[in-house]
C-alpha cells in the first residue's frame, strides 16, 4: 500500500513533467529513423525487413535505454534531499526499500510505455513494408523486454548514485560518467585488450565472460545469440557463440537485483 | 504548566551525539508530556535540529536513550505516532497541494479528509494548484497540514513560523494549541522568542549541545534573578531629584528609569508611591524571554 502511495505520486510527477511523452517521442523518433535507414541490406542477406530493423534497434537501445533510465533516476533521492523533503518522507512509516520500490515501479512503467510504443511502432512499420515472420516477431518482443530490463538496471544504478552524491548536480555528473563507462569505455577497453592479447588466453577464454558481465553487452548478446538472423545482420555471432546460452540472460536478470541491493545500501547509509 | 495525569510521550535520557570527533549533544535529558507545548530554544548550531533528527530516528546517537510512547525512534510504531515539520520545507513542484497531501495521507494509512485539512490551514483555494506557484508561507502551511494527518501523539516542529506573516503565525499557533488540546505533545524549535513566550508551557534552552535551562518561563525568570525595569514619569522639575533619591537614571526629560532586583520590587514600588504627586505614571517591565535567553545561552558553563 505504501509502495503504491509513492508510485501514484511519482506517476503524477512523470506525467506532469511530460517525461512519459518525451521518452516515448525520443524512442519513437530514433526507432523509426533507424528502421528505415537500416532497411537497405534486406535483399542481400535474405531476411525480412523486421529482422534488420530489430538488429539496428538493438544497437540503438544499448545507448538509449541506459540514458533514459539514468535521466529519470538521477534525482530520485538527491532531488528530495535538496528540497528538504527527504527527512520528512523518511519520518513517515514507509521504509527506505518501500520508497525505492515505489519510485522504481513508476519509472519502470514510464520506460516500458516508451519502449513498447517506440519499438512497437517501428516494428509495425518494418513489418508492413518489408514483411515479418514468427521469428522476427519474437525477436521484436525480446528486444522490448530486454530493453526494459536494461532500463531497470540503470534506474537502480541511478538511484545508487543519487543516494551517494551530495547534490543533484553531482548526481547528474556521476550518472553521465556511469553511462560513458558502461556503454562506451567498457567496450573500448575490451577491444583494446583483445588487440593487445591477439588470440591469447584472454581472447579465447576470458573475454566473452568479461563482456557478458556488463549489462549493456549482456543485453546485446542476448538479443543476438537468441536469433541467428539477427546475429547474421549484426556481425556479433563470434562472441555470442563461445558463451553458453544462459550467460547473457542470467547477467541481465541478476543486474537489477544487484542494482537494487546497491541502491538500498547507499540509501540506507544516507543521513538526510 | 503540566496537565494533571499527563504521561510522557517523548523521553530523552542522557543523549550523546558526535559528529566526527566533536560532540554536538552532551547528555541531553528532555521530556515532553501529552498535551504539553515545549519550546526548544538555541542559537544556530546549538543542536536543535540534530536532536530532532535523533528523535525521528534519522541519525543514530552514540549514547543515551530516546523513547516515543515507549517505542524506539525510527521504529514503525514511533514513526506512526510522530509528525514532523522540517525547517523551510519544500515539496515536489510538479504536484498540487492536494496530491502531495494525499500521498502523505496514504503513507500514513490515515484515510483522513485531505480537502478539509487543507481548508483548515487556509489552502482551500490553492489546493488544486501546483506547488511551484505557492509562496513560502503557503508551503509552510502545506507542511503544517501534513503534521495534522492521523492525530499524531508527538509533533516536532522545526522553526515553524519562518517565512510566515504575522496573521499566519497567529493561525499557526492556534492550530498548535488545538493539537495540544487534543493531547499531542508538541516540541517547537524556534528563534522567534516573543511568540514562543506566550504560546508554550515550558522552555528548554540548548547551548552548544548542552541543555542549560528547562522550566516554565516564571521559574526561569525567578532562577535567573534578572532585574525588573521601572520607568517613572515625573512632572519634570523634580526628575533629577527623584533620580538621585531612587538611584535611578534620568532619561529623556521627565522620565526616570530604575533597575531593581525582583525581590526589591515591592519595596521600591512602595517608596515611589509615597513620593506623592511628582510621579505621574509608572511603567514596569519584567524580564522578557529575550533577556532570559541571553542570560542562559551566554553564561559560563554551569558546574
Amino acid at each position: 500500500m505504501r509502495i503504491l502511495a509513492i508510485y501514484r505520486a511519482e506517476m503524477l510527477i512523470l506525467r506532469r513533467n511530460l517525461w512519459i511523452v518525451m521518452a516515448t517521442l525520443i524512442m519513437l523518433a530514433f526507432a523509426l529513423a533507424l528502421s528505415f535507414a537500416g532497411s537497405a541490406p534486406t535483399g542481400t542477406l535474405g531476411v525480412d525487413m523486421l529482422t534488420v530493423s530489430v538488429a539496428s534497434m538493438t544497437t540503438l537501445s544499448v545507448y538509449l535505454a541506459p540514458l533514459l533510465a539514468l535521466m529519470m533516476g538521477f534525482d530520485a533521492i538527491s532531488g528530495d534531499r535538496d528540497r528538504g523533503s527527504l527527512a520528512l518522507l523518511l519520518s513517515y512509516p514507509a521504509g527506505r526499500a518501500e520508497i525505492l520500490s515505489g519510485k522504481f515501479l513508476a519509472h519502470l512503467t514510464a520506460l516500458s510505455i516508451a519502449m513498447i510504443i517506440g519499438f512497437g511502432a517501428a516494428g509495425a512499420c518494418a513489418a508492413w513494408f518489408g514483411g515479418a515472420g514468427t521469428e522476427s516477431l519474437i525477436a521484436l518482443a525480446r528486444l522490448v523486454l530486454t530493453s526494459i530490463l536494461l532500463g531497470a538496471v540503470f534506474l537502480m544504478l541511478g538511484y545508487c548514485l543519487s543516494a551517494l552524491a551530495g547534490s543533484t548536480t553531482a548526481a547528474a555528473g556521476l550518472s553521465a560518467g556511469l553511462w560513458l563507462v558502461f556503454v562506451v569505455l567498457y567496450d573500448l577497453a575490451l577491444l583494446g585488450a583483445v588487440v593487445m592479447d591477439s588470440e591469447g588466453i584472454f581472447t579465447q577464454q576470458l573475454f566473452p565472460w568479461v563482456m557478458v558481465a556488463n549489462p549493456a553487452d549482456a543485453f546485446r548478446l542476448w538479443n543476438i545469440a537468441a536469433s541467428e538472423s539477427v546475429a547474421l545482420t549484426s556481425g556479433m555471432a563470434g562472441a555470442a557463440a563461445s558463451l553458453p546460452a544462459w550467460a547473457a540472460p542470467l547477467s541481465l536478470l541478476l543486474w537489477p537485483v544487484l542494482g537494487f541491493a546497491l541502491a538500498r545500501t547507499a540509501f540506507q547509509r544516507l543521513e538526510p | 504548566m503540566t496537565k494533571t495525569g499527563a504521561f510522557p510521550v517523548l523521553e530523552i535520557k542522557g543523549l550523546d551525539k558526535f559528529r566526527g570527533k566533536t560532540q554536538v549533544l552532551h547528555g541531553i535529558d528532555l521530556c515532553v508530556n501529552a498535551g504539553e507545548r515545549l519550546a526548544l530554544l538555541g542559537h544556530n548550531g546549538a543542536g536543535k535540529s540534530t536532536l530532532i533528527k535523533a528523535v525521528l530516528g534519522l541519525i543514530q546517537a552514540e549514547g543515551g536513550s530516546i523513547q516515543i510512547c515507549g517505542a524506539r525512534p525510527g521504529s514503525a510504531a514511533a514513526r506512526a505516532d510522530t509528525a514532523f515539520l522540517p525547517e523551510a520545507v519544500s515539496f515536489h513542484p510538479a504536484l498540487t497541494g492536494q496530491e502531495q497531501l494525499t500521498m502523505f495521507d496514504r503513507l500514513m494509512g490515515a484515510g483522513g479528509d485531505v480537502s478539509a485539512l487543507l481548508q483548515r490551514v487556509g489552502l482551500g483555494d490553492a489546493m488544486q494548484r501546483r506547488i511551484d506557484t505557492y509562496s513560502k508561507g503557503m508551503r509552510q502551511r502545506l507542511g503544517l497540514a501534513q503534521v495534522l494527518l492521523g492525530r499524531p501523539k508527538l509533533a516536532l516542529l522545526d522553526e515553524p513560523t519562518s517565512g510566515l506573516d504575522p496573521i499566519s503565525r497567529q493561525d499557526l499557533y492556534a492550530i498548535i494549541d488545538e493539537l495540544a488540546a487534543k493531547g499531542t505533545a508538541v516540541l517547537i524549535a524556534s528563534h522567534a522568542l516573543t511568540e514562543v513566550e506566550a504560546r508554550t508551557d515550558r522552555i528548554a534552552i540548548l547551548r552548544q549541545g548542552v541543555k542549560v535551562a528547562d522550566d516554565t518561563l516564571d521559574n526561569l525568570s525567578r532562577k535567573a534573578g534578572l532585574p525588573v525595569k521601572l520607568r517613572l514619569q515625573t512632572t519634570g522639575p523634580d526628575a533629577d531629584q527623584i533620580a538621585r533619591d531612587t538611584g535611578g537614571r534620568r532619561i529623556n526629560g521627565a522620565s526616570v528609569e530604575i533597575i531593581c532586583a525582583p525581590q526589591d520590587k515591592m519595596a521600591e514600588l512602595r517608596r515611589i508611591a509615597s513620593m506623592g504627586d511628582t510621579v505621574l505614571d509608572i511603567d514596569m517591565q519584567p524580564p522578557r524571554l529575550e533577556d532570559l535567553y541571553r542570560y542562559y545561552s551566554t553564561q559560563e558553563e554551569q558546574g
